[in-house]
């Protein structure tokens, strides 16, 4: 009843959809990078959508399957395969007995999430399950999976009808992922509260021009290259800051705050990336362009409700086609 | 119709602001000032004992108390014709418009023991840039009682002011490597790094207590709101203190 690692990847934590409740102790919330993978994969196994997930990067780690189980990968295309046969994303997959999950080719994205029906047995910190790297808390032992952990299972699940002799069974329907594709290439931001610190070309350049991520990119922040200007050298008392925030570095660089961000900051928030957005960020890397589009308010606001029906409409179909399919295998016998 | 509120806005001592389509910051001033942070910790236990709908979490920091909110379990509450952040701005402008009558738990005084000769690395050089003894560092840094303002940039690091101005010093260009336990200063802020962490705060010295401990139900020794004080402890009392895990 769990999953071994055999061989470890090169960052990957258990999250779920981050821990509030605590910022005013300095604890962010942390959590997945892209929410809305994390969310799917759990509607495609029937789990809750704030249940635990592995957020995986590229060399992942290599699982073997102790038990049967329900599966399902999605986010980033590391070219998931089992037993070497390869395995499609956004797709329930059960699973055979000591079969292997590995990812062997880095295609497009950056992080890939894994969640299984039979639930990962994890203990909560602080409310949520999310690893903490910085404060060792939370998640698998508050720290990055290694070779040899075994994440045991909370529940035990047969499937032996479905599998036949296979090492795993495909189910055959696909979520609808729209939104972690790409609704537009360029990125919504509302104006931050010191936007007017920045000259007007410096305004222009951020919106008609692409920026490049640079190498420092980590799930704290996403430092940008190319240079903006302020009007004048401001100062700030740390403030509160969150995820999507875009700050102004003394040396004219911006930095993105992502979800392992500091709860406060000192620097001028310049914008702010509406939430919709952040998935798609979240799939980027060091190299990556990305455009910039302005937006108020209300625009992100409508855009945080759209996807949220989204997934909401995503969960429901889930949910009935996991019970049509059990329901119908039940028929069968 | 003339727009009153609107105006009233603009006339207020505080200022509205969003930080994200899910969060508004509600800004007392942007200073390091007893009295605005007082109004800050005043307003986020008011919001602690009394969430507004929606609400998440909220957040306070020197001047503003940051407040998270769950947009879409608030558009199936707030009126169709109004959008959600509309409706926001206006609870957090009746908010502020209203008596905020929170409990004032009266601070704690919490007495930090500090071994500065032995784990002080910066202790020199702000005696030479200062003009001052590492004593006379030592006796201005015990000699006062300083207000947690607020914690943040890593869990439980707690924010403290202010320290005298013969002891006042700007942080380093680079971050190093600080060890937990390390008590620093950074212009006229003094702060105890809960973790092993790179940092840029001047450190005079070391605290045995654990700032910051994971397996508590309160995970964290300081809140915003306290006040400190901080005692000079031997190197020998240091040891005894970490072989007695506390």
């Amino acid at each position: 009843m769990s999953l071994r690692i055999i061989k470890a990847g090169v960052f990957d934590t258990i999250q779920d959809l981050g821990r509030y409740g605590f910022q005013h102790l300095g604890i962010n919330p942390g959590g997945a990078m892209d929410r809305f993978a994390a969310q799917v994969v759990n509607m495609l196994t029937g789990n809750n959508i704030d249940e635990a997930v592995i957020e995986m990067h590229f060399p992942a780690s290599i699982f073997l399957f102790e038990c049967e189980s329900l599966a399902a990968i999605g986010g980033a295309d590391f070219s998931a395969s089992i037993n070497g046969e390869d395995v499609p994303l956004w797709q329930p997959i059960i699973v055979a007995k000591n079969s292997v999950l590995q990812f062997q080719k880095w295609k497009q994205g950056t992080r890939c999430y894994l969640a299984v029906r039979e639930k990962f047995s994890i203990k909560k910190w602080l409310n949520s399950y999310s690893t903490n790297t910085k404060a060792e808390a939370g998640g698998f032992n508050g720290r990055t999976l290694q070779k040899d952990d075994v994440i045991v299972f909370k529940e035990k699940n047969g499937y032996k009808d479905f599998l036949k002799d296979d090492d795993f069974t495909i189910l055959h329907w696909k979520a609808d992922i729209f939104w972690n594709t790409t609704p537009t290439d360029r990125l919504s931001i509302m104006a931050g509260n010191e936007w007017d610190w920045l000259t007007e070309e410096s305004k222009n350049k951020l919106l008609k021009e692409y920026f490049i991520i640079g190498s420092l990119a980590d799930r704290m922040g996403y430092r940008l290259q190319g240079k903006l200007k302020a009007k004048e050298d401001g100062e700030l008392v740390s403030s509160v800051v969150s995820f999507g925030t875009i700050q102004l570095l003394p040396n004219g660089e911006l930095i993105i705050l992502m979800a392992d961000h500091q709860t406060t900051g000192g620097y001028p928030r310049i914008a702010h990336i509406g939430s919709a957005y952040l998935p798609l960020l979240a799939q980027k890397q060091p190299g990556d362009k990305i455009h910039f589009r302005l937006t108020d308010q209300q625009n992100a606001e409508d855009l945080l409700l759209q996807q949220h029906q989204h997934l909401l409409q995503l969960q429901n179909a889930c949910k009935f086609k996991l019970e049509e399919f059990f329901n119908a295998s039940n028929a069968d016998n | 119709m003339i727009n009153f509120i609107g105006e009233m806005e603009t006339n207020e001592p505080y200022k509205i602001f969003f930080i994200s389509d899910s969060a508004a910051t509600i800004d007392f001033g942007n200073l390091i000032e007893e009295g605005i942070n007082q109004r800050v910790i005043s307003l986020f236990n008011h919001l602690s004992q009394h969430p507004l709908g929606g609400m998440i979490e909220a957040v306070p920091a020197y001047g503003s108390v940051a407040i998270y909110f769950d947009i879409a379990a608030l558009r199936k509450k707030v009126s169709p014709q109004k959008k959600v952040y509309e409706w926001i701005r206006n609870e957090l402008h009746k908010l502020m418009r209203s008596d905020i009558t929170a409990i004032e738990k009266s601070p704690g005084l919490i007495r930090i023991p500090v071994n500065y000769e032995e784990f002080g690395r910066d202790l020199k050089f702000i005696a030479d840039q200062k003009n001052i003894s590492p004593e006379e560092i030592i006796r201005l840094h015990t000699s006062k009682q300083y207000r947690v303002y607020m914690l943040g940039f890593l869990p439980g690091f707690a924010y403290m002011g202010q320290v005298e101005d013969q002891i006042a010093i700007p942080r380093k260009p680079q971050p190093q490597p600080i060890i937990a336990g390390s008590v620093g200063i950074a212009g006229r802020q003094t702060g105890i790094y809960p973790l092993n962490s790179p940092g840029g705060w001047q450190i005079i010295g070391r605290t045995p207590l654990k700032m910051f401990d994971k397996d508590k139900d309160e995970p964290c020794l300081l809140k915003a709101g306290d006040q400190v004080e901080f005692y000079s402890i031997t190197k020998d009392e240091f040891e005894n203190y970490q072989s007695r895990g506390v």
